[in-house]
């Protein structure tokens, strides 16, 4: 690994632009500030090997375009945009900064070319977004390498392991950032700030106000980094929240995820092909609901509400071959009963459970591509699709528990990124960009790589009015 | 899954299927994605289609310091390190292929002793550092049977040995013999070869020497796999002239044998040179430790027999013709003594799994 090339930032001076985060939306508004001559300084907490954030997770980025190129397979256009927004949110959005958004992701996968960004061609794993979405070539680790690189070149001073503490805000004025670098505290000064350092879903204690001790059993699908400190920091400060506190992303994951950082590989896709039971060996939904991309999104709370946050998905061997591979293997056994014992569930009651669904199912032309309408009958709850007994051992089994993506809980902005305070009023040098801020465009659901166009547009405007803002600034004194 | 290199092996590809973030860098992942689980075999044939261009590496959200710790260049390193020994033949010198760079380099320093000291001895001084020019000058320093025999010898060797290591690894790694007749097959393969499609890394190269992208390494092997192929053609023409045209070496400049050969020990030797260079600044953490003394060895081999011949060429007119003409011959003979039992190996097993690849992405199955 090379070692940090940047030499230590002048912390003496007083910066232009000081950009709180390392994640997409922060190398965003860094780049462009300094791309307009400002003299920049960005604080990551993490180490250089954990730097970006939730954005070393994310695969691909959804952008307005008019027409296809070497990597979309086809236009995707403002109004389709917004009604998948409106479809994902269930309207749960602004509609000034939606469409803004929207607007100014208009091709930017071009400025994302300029700045380091390979996309890869439509392969078979994204063959489903391959129209919306532009899929970066070794994912969004290789995304943010390119972007660092970038920015360091372009003269970005970069500082890894500084956590931003707290800031010095008079009347809605921002002055100073209290940081904490590998232990010693300092202080970064700049005339305009940027905040895009994440959402707090790292922050399991701030997680238990809203959703109580069940917090404690959540992992954590992304960065440990993300404890939510500016969001904090600004809303004792008097910005205006927006965004549900009650609300996260959450959805079912392999229970034996680690508890931080297990990404992308830790999803099941399973569900819809078995029976979901919890700790007292119970269904408690529908576990054919819909498709699973359209239903992934609400078993992150339907486990949480179970006793002791988790749950078993059961299969029999007909489905095992039916959904993506996890990086888990699924716990066997040849009987039902065998399994109730690996999995410490009550063999008396998982048999009864197993039974009773096995018994509810009805011949029928099972298709995992289709709604086959292979359904239950007389059970509670039913299963809808692709209800199958689980009669042809082995018997698998995977546990489950809420793994949380990102919170709602924002910063509330204006069109220039601003933050705005509770008298309604921006705070003058003080911007906002990605997840900090997404809850103005996204109050609920989630659409894929749609984070990381909130993070790319809201970044490279915070970038941009930033700057504008310290020009001014200084041709008035 | 016998070792523990395998079982890493194993544990990582499982935990790259879950991801698959990586698809677009190479034809491992793709393979990969064909498959739900993974046999032995299965992991033998993606460590040998892996180009080790490392894009995987740098980005991967799971490389160290993530507790997954995944280096899928490492793991497959290590494991195409151990099917070099498995597979090659005859198995009876796979012990060759422990401390590969060390043993390689006392076969080349042996084989130029045993050439130099061989030619002092039966030739004796006069000739050994005598100026001869004209035809049939290097043959009145080391004779024309002595030069014939023992490389056509060992050249069959070599070639069985090499056709041999390659079956074993096709039927290791499930392949079917008749498979090996699809000739779309062969084509795609010669033509990823030819490009060396996988050095791309999807488009910007790979990773050398550290996490930025770049296609240097592309074109330094480039270098050495064209400049090899011209050295050979050269060595054939010049066979050619000297067996049926009664045309003995040594040729006038502008001849098709030592243009061929100077071209070609130039490619060499910038390529060997620069991927010496490459290997001594790299980044070692996506690197196999063991494999790296046997990278060295067989490059560093390449690199003095072509700037040993370059030399012959620039001073076959002098008195130390004799000299280098014994030191590239030694080098030769240690190239070729040491080619099935080191890095060359990775040329004959990479075609056939790129012959793999190609067969099973035509049928979308493994």
């Amino acid at each position: 690994m090379r070692s940090e090339i940047c030499s230590a930032p002048d912390l003496s001076r007083v910066y232009h632009v000081l950009v709180v985060g390392g994640g997409n939306a922060a190398l965003c508004a860094a780049m462009t500030a300094r791309e307009a001559g400002a003299s920049v300084l960005l604080l990551e907490s993490s180490p250089r090997e954990f730097r970006g954030g939730n954005s070393r997770h994310t695969r691909n980025l959804r952008y307005f375009h008019d027409s296809g190129n070497r990597h979309l397979t086809g236009p995707y256009l403002e109004d389709e945009f917004w009604n998948d927004l409106l479809l994902v949110t269930k309207g749960q959005t602004n509609e000034e900064l939606g469409r803004y958004a929207i607007r100014e992701s208009k091709n930017i996968g071009l400025w994302m070319e300029q700045h380091g960004c390979r996309f890869q061609p439509a392969m078979r794993g994204t063959l489903h977004l391959a129209r919306t979405n532009a899929f970066f070539l070794g994912g969004g680790k290789a995304l943010m390498n390119a972007y660092y690189a970038c920015a360091e070149r372009l003269g970005v001073e970069i500082l890894y392991e500084a956590t931003a503490e707290d800031l010095e805000i008079r009347e809605g004025f921002f002055t100073s950032a209290a940081f904490d670098h590998r232990g010693v505290r300092r202080t970064a000064r700049a005339r305009a700030v940027v905040l895009a350092s994440g959402g707090y879903q790292a922050n399991l204690d701030w997680l238990k106000q809203s959703w109580g001790p069940p917090a404690e059993n959540f992992i954590i699908r992304g960065t440990p980094y993300d404890k939510g400190r500016m969001l904090r920091v600004m809303l004792d400060q008097g910005a205006q929240p927006v965004g549900d506190p009650r609300q996260g992303h959450a959805v079912a994951i392999d229970a034996r995820a680690p508890k931080f950082d297990g990404g992308i590989v830790t999803r099941l896709d399973c569900v819809p092909f078995g029976i979901v039971v919890n700790r007292d060996a119970r269904r408690f939904y529908d576990e054919g609901e819909e498709f699973w991309p359209k239903r992934y999104a609400i078993w992150g709370r339907l486990v949480a509400q179970q006793p002791d946050q988790i749950g078993y998905c059961l299969i029999d061997s007909k489905s095992i071959d039916l959904f993506m591979p996890s990086v888990f293997p699924p716990i066997e056994a040849g009987t039902i009963r065998d399994l109730a014992a690996r999995l410490k569930l009550d063999p008396v009651a998982l048999g009864d459970t197993v039974q009773a669904f096995n018994a509810a199912t009805r011949p029928g032309s099972f298709d995992p591509a289709a709604l086959d309408g292979c359904a239950t009958e007389g059970i509670e709850p039913p299963k809808s699709h692709w209800a199958r007994p689980l009669d042809t051992p082995p018997f698998y089994a995977y546990p489950l528990r809420p793994g949380i993506t990102f919170t709602y809980l924002s910063l509330t902005v204006n069109r220039q990124g601003q933050v705005i305070m509770q008298d309604g009023a921006p705070a003058e040098n003080i911007f906002a960009a990605g997840e900090i801020m997404s809850g103005n465009i996204l109050g609920q659901g989630y659409m894929a790589g749609f984070g990381m166009t909130i993070g790319t547009v809201f970044g490279r405007i915070a970038g941009k009015e930033s700057v504008r803002y310290v020009v001014e600034r200084l041709k008035r004194s | 899954m016998s070792s523990s290199v395998l079982k890493e092996a194993d544990r990582v590809m499982t935990i790259c299927n879950a991801c698959r973030y990586c698809e677009g860098f190479c034809a491992v992942f793709p393979a990969m994605e064909l498959r739900r689980t993974f046999t032995a075999a299965d992991l033998k044939y993606f460590a040998n289609l892996c180009h080790n261009c490392r894009g995987c590496y740098y980005a991967c959200q799971y490389a160290p310091p993530h507790e997954f710790g995944l280096n899928v260049p490492k793991a497959l390193g290590e494991l195409r390190l151990e099917t070099y020994a498995q597979f090659s033949w005859p198995s009876a010198l796979k012990g060759m292929f422990l401390n590969n760079g060390l043993v390689v380099g006392l076969v080349a320093a042996l084989s130029v002793a045993v050439v130099v000291l061989l030619t002092l001895l039966f030739k004796g001084h006069a000739a050994f550092f005598g100026t001869h020019t004209g035809a049939g000058a290097f043959y009145r320093v080391v004779p024309y049977a002595a030069i014939l025999l023992p490389f056509t010898a060992l050249g069959g060797f070599i070639l069985v040995s090499l056709w041999k290591g390659m079956m074993n690894l096709w039927r290791e790694t499930g392949g079917k013999p008749l498979d090996l007749r699809d000739l779309a097959a062969h084509r795609q393969a010669v033509w990823d070869v030819l490009r060396l499609r996988y050095l791309e890394g999807g488009g910007e190269g790979c990773n050398y020497p550290d996490e930025r992208f770049s296609m240097v390494r592309r074109y330094f092997h480039h270098a050495v796999f064209y400049g090899f192929m011209l050295c050979l053609a050269s060595t054939s023409i010049a066979f050619f002239y000297d067996h049926f045209l009664g045309r003995p070496a040594p040729y006038p400049f502008w001849s098709w044998p030592v243009v061929l050969g100077t071209v070609g020990g130039l490619a060499l030797l910038a390529g060997s040179g620069g991927m010496l260079y490459l290997k001594k600044h790299m980044d070692r953490a996506p690197a196999s430790p063991e494999g790296f003394g046997m990278d060295i060895a067989f490059t560093a081999l390449l690199f003095l027999t072509s700037l040993t011949g370059m030399l012959v060429l620039m001073f076959r007119e002098t008195a130390a013709m004799g000299t280098l003409l014994t030191v590239h011959l030694g080098f030769v003979l240690g190239l070729f003594v040491s080619m099935p039992y080191g890095k060359f190996l990775h040329a004959v097993y990479r075609y056939a799994a790129l012959v793999r690849n190609a067969l099973e992405q035509k049928r979308g199955n493994a």
